[in-house]
């Protein structure tokens, strides 16, 4: 395996919108782009570098999965997307806006407009409705109630859950709680939909039909970003990442993620 | 996050848990009830000294010439001593201090003691005792239910007859027709020839216990030493001035006396506003009792209060690092959990005033004192508790609004 054939996504438009010039806006099309992105923890004074210098170019309408191993940093990256945490270096432009140095309110603001969060334990709030649950980035958002309202049960109806508007998350199953969490990840139309392992608390059946939901949305447009460390998982995603300690080892299309799995090559990194 | 959605969130929390809502609230609940009760008491007696108990005591448009004032304040050792120095009023300073004011003022001189009483009926018992002179049952306005008062022939001779409270009656005459019949007032024999109407009680003590009998009639010798009065009572007639009335009584007064100049009056005027100054003053202390007994149970509340709200937001870590992940800003969470706990504790305060409200009726149906609920008690009862939930919402609700998201979310 030669150098040039591994990363044939890293020499083309990804990295020509990476590297440009720091500091410089990408064109319209890169939802999101990091630039030698870095975050440290400080464990009672021993640094900890969970991440080391990432750059990602990922397009609008793409279907992106980030793989490693733990303690690859992937949950780091996907906090930092998630807009959930801030680098300690490095440049992070989503939908165009410089992100990497918002203060926390507008952080929040990006939150809930730009980015719909799909979790592994679906979080969603145990006492409140499904309907409720779906409103609240709405009501964040200052939706009024009515249109709150409309808009999510339209959100549960995409996801086949227009019956269930008044059942509380303990009167539906794990496969419906994550289609309510994505309806409400939707809500808002966000510019991407970021997802952390979002099978994890699934059996394969049901994680078949949330990647199904997930594909479909896929098709319509929707950009994905999903976390994982199953490689079944991943292998729905068009295009795959691998992260290991803190650095991007490979950037592939599915196709190719296939053949390199198929021949044993993430054997070594550790994946399933 | 809009208002009334926070409140509804609020409420829906305090459903969910019940009983340890019920104990948060406790504490604001007893603050705002003692507010209430108190004040209501406090409202209560002040309506009733303004316009019952002053006009019973002292009498309305009355001035009273004592030689200490009857309704006192707090002294110095130095103001008491003072005090009993004082020459007493006498029964000749009566004729000078009248002829000095206008034809046809009404005035009674009084002199009372308690004294033994007694009764072929019933055993002897010390009761207050007055010998009168002058129009008295005019200034008291008082009336006779049966027989008549005394006459001014009686009052001039010294007849020894004696009109009679209620309680006289009833007691000393038990089943009786008390009219004509003896009564010995400190072993002298006296008639009775009238019973009065009811005076009705001042905080529970009845105010029928009395006998009135002419001042020249022998019990003057008993209640108090040869010519000494306790109060000459001048009724100031409907258009004369008050302060010139008693203007005239002192200077009248001071020249019997030979007071100089810069001595002072060695003798009281008193008058209803007196009186009242000084229930303004045992009020001022009521109130400061009534502000510190809730402040006690508000403190608490808050501190409870203070308490649960950390603990809500130790166990909500995840729901707040949800709203965070979908967009709550640091204000929206801080305005959940002042919103939550200014909620808890208008509830408790809401409880407060109800129970308080309802106190106070208990006190006022078992007890003498009256009670008029104020109304503005019940909204400095509301505004009161939602404030002490906004104050100790505060810390807990700056806590969860600085909660880091990640962190938040990792939690259990």
């Amino acid at each position: 395996m030669s150098t040039t054939e591994e990363v044939p996504i890293s020499v083309t438009a990804e990295r020509m919108a990476v590297t440009q010039r720091a500091g410089e806006a990408p064109e319209k099309d890169w939802v999101i782009v990091t630039r030698g992105l870095k975050r440290e923890y400080d464990m009672g004074g021993e640094i900890v570098r969970a991440l080391r210098g990432v750059d990602v170019a990922i397009r609008r309408n793409e279907y992106v999965a980030i793989m490693g191993p733990s303690g690859s940093g992937k949950s780091t990256l996907m906090n930092l997307i998630g807009c959930l945490d801030t680098p300690n270096a490095g440049e992070y432009w989503l939908g165009g806006n410089l992100v990497s140095t918002m203060a926390d309110d507008e952080l929040a603001r990006v939150r809930n407009r730009e980015i719909g969060f799909v979790f592994q334990t679906f979080n969603l709030l145990p006492r409140a409705t499904a309907l409720h649950n779906v409103e609240l980035p709405l009501v964040y958002a200052g939706v009024p109630s009515d249109e709150r309202k409309r808009r999510a049960i339209a959100a549960l109806e995409r996801v086949q859950l227009g019956d269930r508007v008044t059942h509380r998350p303990n009167e539906l199953s794990g496969g419906q709680r994550q289609r309510v969490a994505i309806a409400r990840a939707l809500v808002n139309e966000p510019s991407i939909l970021l997802a952390d392992e979002p099978t994890g608390n699934l059996d394969s059946t049901t994680s078949e039909e949330i990647m199904r939901v997930f594909e479909e949305l896929a098709s319509q447009g929707q950009t994905v970003i999903m976390v994982t460390h199953e490689r079944d998982i991943a292998a729905h995603a068009r295009r795959v990442i691998v992260l290991r300690d803190g650095m991007i080892e490979s950037d592939d299309r599915r196709e190719r993620f296939a053949e390199k799995v198929q021949s044993g090559g993430h054997g070594a990194i550790g994946l399933k | 996050m809009p208002f009334l959605d926070a409140i509804r969130l609020a409420l829906a929390q305090i459903r969910v848990q019940r009983l340890k809502s019920f104990f948060t609230l406790l504490g604001v609940t007893i603050g705002v009830m003692f507010l209430i009760a108190v004040v209501s008491i406090v409202e209560g007696m002040s309506s009733y000294m303004e316009h019952d108990f002053v006009g019973k005591l002292v009498g309305v448009n009355t001035v009273s010439l004592r030689h200490i004032p009857e309704i006192g304040e707090d002294m110095s050792e130095a103001e008491w001593r003072e005090l009993q120095r004082r020459p007493r009023i006498l029964i000749t300073d009566v004729e000078p201090v009248v002829a000095s004011l206008p034809a046809g003022t009404l005035w009674s001189a009084e002199g009372y003691d308690n004294v033994a009483m007694s009764s072929q009926w019933a055993k002897p018992t010390m009761l207050q005792a007055s010998a009168v002179e002058g129009d008295y049952f005019k200034i008291r306005e008082m009336k006779v239910e049966r027989g008549r008062v005394i006459t001014t022939q009686e009052m001039a001779l010294g007849t020894p007859v004696i009109v009679v409270g209620q309680e006289i009656a009833s007691r000393f005459f038990p089943n009786l027709d008390p009219l004509n019949r003896q009564l010995k007032v400190a072993g002298l024999p006296y008639t009775v020839i009238g019973v009065a109407e009811s005076q009705g009680s001042i905080f529970g003590l009845s105010m029928d216990r009395f006998v009135i009998a002419p001042y020249r009639s022998p019990l003057r010798h008993v209640v108090n030493r040869p010519l000494v009065i306790d109060a000459l009572k001048i009724k100031v007639s409907g258009d004369a001035d008050m302060t010139e009335t008693m203007e005239t009584i002192r200077q009248v007064m001071r020249g019997r006396r030979g007071l100089r100049p810069a001595q002072r009056d060695n003798f009281a005027l008193e008058t209803s506003e007196s009186a009242l100054t000084f229930w303004t003053n045992i009020k001022s202390k009521l109130v400061i009792a009534g502000v510190i007994l809730p402040a006690i149970g508000l403190i608490v509340g808050a501190i409870v209060i203070m308490n649960i709200m950390l603990v809500a937001v130790a166990e909500r870590t995840r729901e707040i690092g949800i709203r965070k992940a979908l967009g709550a800003r640091r204000r929206d969470i801080m305005s959940q959990f002042l919103v939550e706990a200014a909620t808890l504790s208008t509830v408790g305060a809401v409880l407060g005033i109800i129970i308080g409200i309802t106190l106070a009726q208990v006190i006022a149906a078992v007890s003498p004192l009256p009670a008029t609920v104020a109304p503005w008690s019940i909204i400095a009862g509301v505004f009161v508790g939602a404030g002490v939930g906004i104050i100790s919402g505060i810390y807990p609700a700056s806590r969860a609004s600085k909660l880091d998201p990640i962190l938040a979310l990792r939690q259990e």
